[in-house]
């Protein structure tokens, strides 16, 4: 049977797979900041509280290292938290629990215990709020050992790999870019996973293979169109997971297309880009490559209030467009 | 900025509340004023929104004028201030210039970060105020280091660290109240407890009843005002600076207080009535209450009133208007002030 699509916001799908995973299992529950009566301070969460009361959509103070230790000490002993951090900037508080333990409990242990418990970080730039709100930090945790990081780009995938971190027995990293929260699409209805550590071909295109990740994709996407009028063929590749990454994906497009170029919105340097990048020249992809990869990422700055800057500061569509031109023309 | 009471004023009732008996008329005049330009500012600041010459969000702090004030009356320039994310009644009350304020609202070369911070992260460091803060609670271990500068520099200078009811929650706002104690450190933390953290109620995040109480985990005062009564607040804090400043230690204010506005531009005050917000904006406005006490104690008429609000009205357009007309940053500068420029 196929479940029937519906088009839902990026926001509208993790709500209905927390709604879900509540439904199916008395273990899962939901713990944030103004999550309950405010709805989440992306309206996320919205109205689950009246479903499922205060005791499953749990406010808690503002104490991020505390709640989401918490959360990590529920997980270890038979529950399934999903914690919210109220903007992905927050994990930066929490950091001890999350690197130091949740991350490295089940090593430490002997493989004794599991944390599975499932974060949520709403990041990036382009609202306006300024340095400490508004930072791509998905390369931080991608760094350690025993997290899964991933990202999400469209409703279906936000929906399907929320319910797959929430099966997964270790602890699973979600950001959520901030800007794609209204970004509507089509999602089946009950439930269905997205594996994490599968990179997804969301273009195929022959000349130049461009691995972007989170909102990045989109206007990866737009960039491709813009090019196919100058017979520029580019296939574009969600990279979904950035922990465990997925080399037979990326490779494969490589070899195919000889040429890379990544963009990613988190700081360039020792970001997702740079990872990409090794990985390819690792490979026998190597062989393959045409010209010298690219990187597209962040500036070496944190994020600007003032707009102009701001979208300065990640890479753009055009950017994307001369990039990719420059790659296929020879100009690099 | 702070004035001793000219003996005129004082002699006149030893009854008199604490603001009138220690400061002369001048001082009244100043501190009334800044409770309008804060005011009129918080409105300037929404409209400019509302019309979409700023971007971003807000936090306003109509309705917590008389704490902003009160504490600050007792400084002097070179003591300094950690603020908030509802920070621009601190930044006013300690002195700041409204049309660089509004200028970095509106992202300008000319506002007090240049354009790179905007309304979370005003600071006007020249003035002592050593910034607005986007993380709850993130200022409060700064404020404890500022004031360590000034025990170990010998300078008496004293740091007010304002944070809100939700911060006192956070790690830091514990670990940094234990340090400024065990070393005796000239700071005074100021508590402005407008009862809710976002839509988090104090009662529902807090596990004492008055936030006052947790000094007593840091033998330190702990002190509860009410933060809509200028004398009030001017009073504690005219004893918690005096304090500071001999060398006796830190002291935890709690004033309590209220914000008429959501908690930011996206708020839709589900967490409460709008009773228990009319209540507030007309019976306990703070404004309104200080006005009230001038004229009773037969210190300004209305009249003299209209004419400090009009002028805090002509300041705060004018400050739009700088702000409007002045530059945006280069793009090509985006990198600057990441690190220090070589000399
Ligand atoms: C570490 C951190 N957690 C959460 C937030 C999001 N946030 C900003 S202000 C706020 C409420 C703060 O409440 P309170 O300290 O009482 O200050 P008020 O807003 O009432 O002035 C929250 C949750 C933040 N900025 N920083
Ligand atoms: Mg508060």
């Amino acid at each position: 049977m196929v479940a029937r699509l519906r088009e839902l916001s990026y926001a509208q799908a993790i709500q209905e797979a927390m709604a879900l995973a509540m439904e199916a299992d008395e273990r899962v529950f939901l713990m944030g900041e103004d999550i309950g009566v405010y709805g989440g301070a992306f309206q996320v969460t919205g109205d689950l509280v009246n479903r499922f009361g205060e005791e499953r959509v749990m406010d808690t103070p503002i104490s991020e290292l505390g709640g989401a230790g918490v959360a990590v000490g529920a997980a270890v002993t038979g529950m399934r938290p999903i914690f919210e951090f109220q903007f992905s900037d927050f994990a930066t508080l929490a950091m001890e629990q999350i690197v130091n333990q949740a991350a490295k409990m089940r090593f430490m242990l002997g493989g004794a215990v599991s944390v599975p418990v499932v974060m949520r970080f709403p990041a990036g730039s382009g609202t306006g709020a300024a340095a400490q709100h508004s930072q791509s930090l998905e390369a931080w945790l991608g760094h350690v050992p025993g997290l899964k990081v991933i990202q999400p780009a469209t409703p279906h995938d936000a929906k399907g790999m929320l319910l797959a971190a929430i099966e997964d027995p270790d602890p699973v990293m979600i950001f959520e870019h901030k800007l794609l929260y209204k970004m509507k699409g089509s999602v089946p209805e009950g439930h269905y996973t997205v594996p994490i550590g599968k990179a997804e071909i969301r273009r195929e295109g022959r000349y130049l293979t461009v691995v972007a990740t989170s909102i990045m994709v989109h206007k990866a996407l737009e960039a491709a169109k813009a090019l196919e009028g100058e017979g520029i063929d580019v296939e574009v590749v969600d990279l979904r997971t950035v922990r465990p990454m997925d080399r037979e994906t990326v490779i494969d497009s490589v070899k195919k297309t000889s040429r890379l170029l990544t963009v990613y919105e988190g700081v360039k340097t020792l970001g997702i880009g740079a990872e990409v990048s090794a990985m390819i020249a690792e490979s026998d992809a190597f062989d393959f490559l045409d010209a010298p990869i690219v990187r597209l990422g962040g500036a070496e700055t944190p994020i600007p209030y003032n707009p102009e800057l701001e979208r300065a500061t990640v890479p753009q569509v055009p950017d994307i467009v001369a990039a990719a031109r420059d790659l296929v023309r020879g100009a690099r | 900025m702070a004035t001793r009471a000219s003996a005129g004023a004082a002699e006149a009732g030893a009854n008199l509340p604490f603001l009138y008996r220690h400061h002369d008329k001048d001082a009244l005049k100043e501190a009334l004023y800044k409770m309008h330009l804060i005011r009129l500012f918080e409105e300037g600041a929404e409209e400019s929104y509302m019309r979409g010459l700023i971007h971003g969000t807000m936090h306003l702090s109509i309705g917590q004028e008389a704490s902003a004030v009160g504490i600050c009356l007792p400084l002097t320039d070179d003591d300094q201030i950690t603020s908030t994310h509802r920070g621009h009644g601190h930044s006013i009350a300690k002195g700041a210039d409204v049309a660089r304020m509004f200028a970095e609202f509106f992202g300008k070369t000319t506002g007090y970060c240049r354009g790179r911070g905007g309304s979370m992260h005003i600071a006007d460091v020249s003035k002592g105020n050593l910034g607005a803060n986007g993380i709850v609670g993130g200022g409060i271990p700064i404020a404890v280091g500022a004031a360590l500068s000034a025990k170990q520099l010998k300078n008496c200078k004293v740091v007010v660290c304002f944070f809100g009811d939700g911060a006192n929650n956070e790690g830091a706002f514990h670990e940094a109240l234990n340090m400024a104690a065990i070393w005796k450190l000239p700071v005074v933390f100021v508590c402005e407890n407008n009862q809710y953290g976002m839509s988090t109620s104090a009662e529902r995040s807090t596990a004492v009843k008055d936030i006052a109480e947790r000094a007593a985990a840091y033998s330190m005062p702990g002190v509860i005002v009410n933060g809509n009564v200028l004398s009030d607040v001017a009073e504690a804090s005219h004893q918690a600076v005096q304090r500071a400043r001999a060398g006796e230690g830190p002291t935890l204010i709690e004033s309590k207080t209220y914000r008429y506005r959501g908690h930011s531009k996206s708020d839709r005050n589900r967490y409460r009535t709008k009773d228990e917000i009319e209540d507030w904006m007309t019976n306990r406005d703070p404004i309104a209450l200080y006005e009230a006490e001038l004229k009773a104690l037969g210190i300004f008429g209305q009249d003299e009133i209209d004419v400090v609000r009009a002028a805090a009205a002509k300041e705060i357009a004018a400050g739009i208007e700088f702000a409007k007309e002045s530059p945006s940053p280069e793009t090509t500068d985006l990198e600057q002030y990441v690190y220090t420029e070589p000399a």
